[in-house]
């Protein structure tokens, strides 16, 4: 499962900073029917979390009602050097992980 | 409820007006149960989509909330809801005071045309509520799309 993070490269410390991740993910809902009728197991990012230099800053709860690919944009303020880490884990079981460094002046 | 008890609620409200009005406000059950009996108040939380949705697969969406954010005044959690979805409650978005900015995007699935509601926790334990129409032409998850 691929991601696409985009944060800033710099900050100054105390910024508040745009963090904007996009999975690959069908986010398939579980109602639709293949071509010979059967049903499609529903599979779903569940839980998708943001942890910065190790401390978890943002986190959310997916359902089917997410779009497939699901994109979310969310705040944080930058305080210190280091990796913004991403851990997502859909209904399968399967986990994904992304990380994007930034560097925080002042 | 029992009878007795929706009566006696019913001449509570009659009584003051303020609350009256507060009561009849069209807000899903299940944010009062989520709520577990705390008031859900509008303001505070500010809901945009669009107006009208061509596809109801991918809705842009967009929470703010209006929090200083500081460790004494932030908010804790979004939580969205659907009317009409099959699964109501779409997402919970959990913040704190290091997120700066209380403001979430993303994109939606909308089974046909409803309303749209976003709770906000805040961390003095108050919830605030925004709710947003929307008319959706090709709706996601019925259509078998």
């Amino acid at each position: 499962m691929a991601a696409r993070i985009q944060i800033p490269r710099e900050a100054r410390r105390g910024d508040v900073i745009e963090v904007r991740i996009l999975i690959q993910h069908p986010m398939e809902t579980g109602y639709r029917h293949d071509d010979v009728g059967h049903l499609i197991k529903r599979n779903v990012i569940n839980v998708l979390s943001c942890r910065y230099g190790g401390v978890e800053v943002f986190r959310a709860d997916l359902s089917s009602g997410i779009s497939a690919n699901p994109y979310v944009q969310f705040y944080t303020v930058a305080e210190a050097s280091g990796d913004l880490e991403f851990n997502w884990i859909d209904d399968e079981g399967q986990q994904g992980s992304e990380r994007q460094s930034i560097v925080v002046r002042g | 409820m029992k009878r007795r008890d929706f009566l006696a609620g019913a001449v509570g409200a009659l009584a003051l007006p303020g609350t009256a009005l507060a009561q009849v406000d069209p807000l899903d059950p299940l944010v009062r149960a989520f709520a577990n009996g705390a008031a859900v108040r509008k303001g505070k939380v500010t809901l945009v989509l669009p107006q009208l949705a061509d596809n109801g697969n991918s809705v842009p969406i967009r929470i703010t909330v209006d929090s200083p954010m500081t460790a004494a005044d932030h908010v804790k959690s979004i939580h969205l809801y659907s009317e009409r979805n099959p699964v109501p409650n779409m997402a919970n978005f959990y913040l704190g005071p290091r997120a700066g900015k209380a403001e979430i995007d993303s994109r939606v699935r909308l089974a046909g045309s409803q309303r749209v509601t976003a709770v906000a926790k805040l961390s003095d334990g108050s919830f605030w509520y925004d709710s947003a129409p929307i008319v959706v032409t090709l709706s996601a998850c019925l259509d078998e799309s």
